[in-house]
């Protein structure tokens, strides 16, 4: 790996908030790992709990379990709980080997009830749907044939994002285009600085000249992670789901980040990688060394999103849940008191995330492009 | 571990709607609004510049003002200092010349006076001369008179004529 580039880092400023955020993301993942495998311990245990006494056990007064309601949450869904026993049924679509069926989420009765479909009779097992045998049980075979295309929690949630950003820089480019030549006023006024912050804090020094060619990329990118941070710090409905904090997400943005770079990537990238400036011997280490790079740069993107995301839906559902494994009133102020720190905290790593990812996939193509003299 | 795999649909649903969000900003937002912050910021840059040449030529001028104030200054002096001189030399001069021209006046004049003096005093003589002659005719007329005095003074004169 090539190290120098970051430390010839001209903007020191940014040195100094690439520090925090290291430093943020070593406490954040330290607490999402120690989260992880209590949820995972604890996991395995309401798994089978939950799948001795799923049906029939109906809606008693059941033992609260934060573990599960944190991972459904954590999770995706095909219902969007909104509260009690309300929720809003999404659309289902399964590519299935027999054809395309498309039914609503709603005709599983929150998983109580099997579905017959013009293909299978499917059932909603652990949100995860299933194609149900001839004989009554779960068929996992030719469910794993299934394709769940469905539009779910996460899905919705990300269209409304993109609704919210769409609405927004149109809207703001329509002021641009009114108000040519003047100041800026209102919403042109709040975005403004944050495109120009992108452009001169993120794309120019890390890029150089050829900047203009990726701040479409490099701005969407930004809003995109961003609005959807925001709004998934959003309780009730149409924020609140865990878009950004999930790793398909991630992985899809941190893809065509590692696409635009090898893309854009430059002779002076590839002979950087394939024809490293080491001694011939070292070679056969240096090249494997290299393509790795190619990989875990990216990679380390789509992980340091998903975990930071998910780590703070974790603490704040955590702190939450105190209040109802105590089962009592008098720790909600508490709860309340820490739940509002983590908000504000979520704050600003819903806008430390955006950047850094930003950040890093400038300073990727930056290297892919850098012209060596 | 379910909770790091990515799922198909959401990988797919993620990436269409990424791919279409950047294509539709791209052409909507991000064209018009990098162009117009570019434009606006030329537009600063440019009215900034020539802010700045404004006020190097507002200074120019004023340095030429300036410059231009301390020559018609230095020339005002200039002029008074000469306008000075001349009306000393001017002075002098007449004060020499009115000097020399009474000089010469009052020598006129003596030699004048001198003249007339002289004049004066050669009629005078004349005139005396004269006076006296006729003075000493009616003397000598009147003392002339008869005989016996002429012979008296002609012996008075005899007498005192010694014979040396």
């Amino acid at each position: 790996m090539d190290c120098s580039h970051v430390f010839e880092f001209k903007v020191k400023r940014l040195i100094v908030v690439f520090a925090l955020f290291l430093a943020f993301l070593s406490v954040s993942s330290g607490v999402f790992a120690q989260a992880d495998t209590a949820v995972v311990s604890a996991d395995t245990a309401v798994t089978a709990a939950h799948v001795e006494g799923a049906h029939g056990a109906g809606h008693g007064e059941k033992k609260f379990e934060p573990t599960k309601v944190i991972m459904e949450h954590i999770a995706d869904s095909h219902m969007w709980h909104l509260w009690g026993h309300l929720s809003v049924p999404l659309p289902v679509i399964l590519y299935t080997p027999a054809g395309v069926e498309f039914f609503s989420s709603g005709n599983f009765h929150h998983g109580e009830h099997d579905y017959t479909g013009s293909k299978n009779t499917y059932r909603l097992v652990e949100d995860k749907i299933k194609i149900v045998g001839a004989d009554g049980q779960v068929d996992e075979a030719a469910s794993s044939k299934i394709l769940d295309f469905s539009i779910t929690k996460n899905v919705a949630a990300m269209f409304v994002a993109i609704a919210v950003i769409l609405i927004i820089f149109i809207s703001v480019a329509g002021a641009y285009k009114k108000r040519v030549g003047k100041a800026p006023k209102g919403l042109q006024s709040f975005v403004e600085p944050i495109i120009i912050f992108v452009r001169d804090d993120i794309a120019k020094p890390n890029i150089g000249h050829k900047h203009a060619k990726f701040m479409p990329y490099l701005l969407t990118v930004f809003f995109f992670i961003w609005i959807n941070n925001v709004l998934g710090l959003i309780p009730i409905f149409p924020g609140g789901a865990n878009v950004t904090g999930n790793i398909s997400l991630t992985f899809v943005l941190s893809l065509f980040t590692m696409i635009i770079v090898n893309i854009n990537g430059n002779k002076y990238y590839w002979k950087h990688i394939f024809l490293p400036n080491v001694p011939f011997w070292l070679w056969p280490l240096m090249v494997v060394v290299e393509v790795v790079g190619v990989i875990s740069k990216p990679f380390a993107l789509m992980v340091r999103l998903f975990a930071n995301i998910t780590a703070g839906h974790i603490i704040v559902l955590s702190l939450i849940s105190l209040i109802f494994i105590f089962k009592t009133l008098a720790i909600a102020p508490v709860s309340v008191a820490f739940v509002l720190f983590m908000d504000v905290l979520e704050l600003l790593v819903a806008f430390l995330q955006a950047f850094i990812f930003t950040l890093l996939t400038a300073l990727f193509i930056g290297m892919a492009v850098e012209e060596h003299h | 571990m379910e909770l790091v795999t990515p799922t198909i649909g959401l990988v797919f649903w993620t990436a269409v709607a990424f791919v279409c969000l950047l294509i539709l900003l791209k052409k909507f937002a991000w064209k018009p609004i990098l162009a117009a912050i570019h434009e606006r910021e030329q537009s600063i840059d440019e009215a900034l510049n020539k802010a700045e040449l404004a006020k190097h030529e507002m200074a120019r001028l004023t340095a030429q003002n300036e410059e231009l104030m301390k020559e018609a200054r230095a020339e005002r002096d200039h002029i008074l200092k000469e306008a000075k001189a001349l009306k000393d030399s001017i002075v002098h001069e007449a004060k020499t010349q009115a000097h020399n021209e009474g000089a010469k006046l009052i020598e006129k004049a003596k030699i004048e006076i001198e003249n007339q003096k002289k004049a004066a005093l050669a009629e005078l003589k004349s005139q005396v001369s004269t006076l006296s002659l006729e003075i000493a005719e009616r003397v000598l007329r009147s003392q002339l008179e008869d005989k016996a005095k002429q012979q008296d003074l002609v012996a008075n004169l005899l007498k005192d004529v010694e014979l040396n």
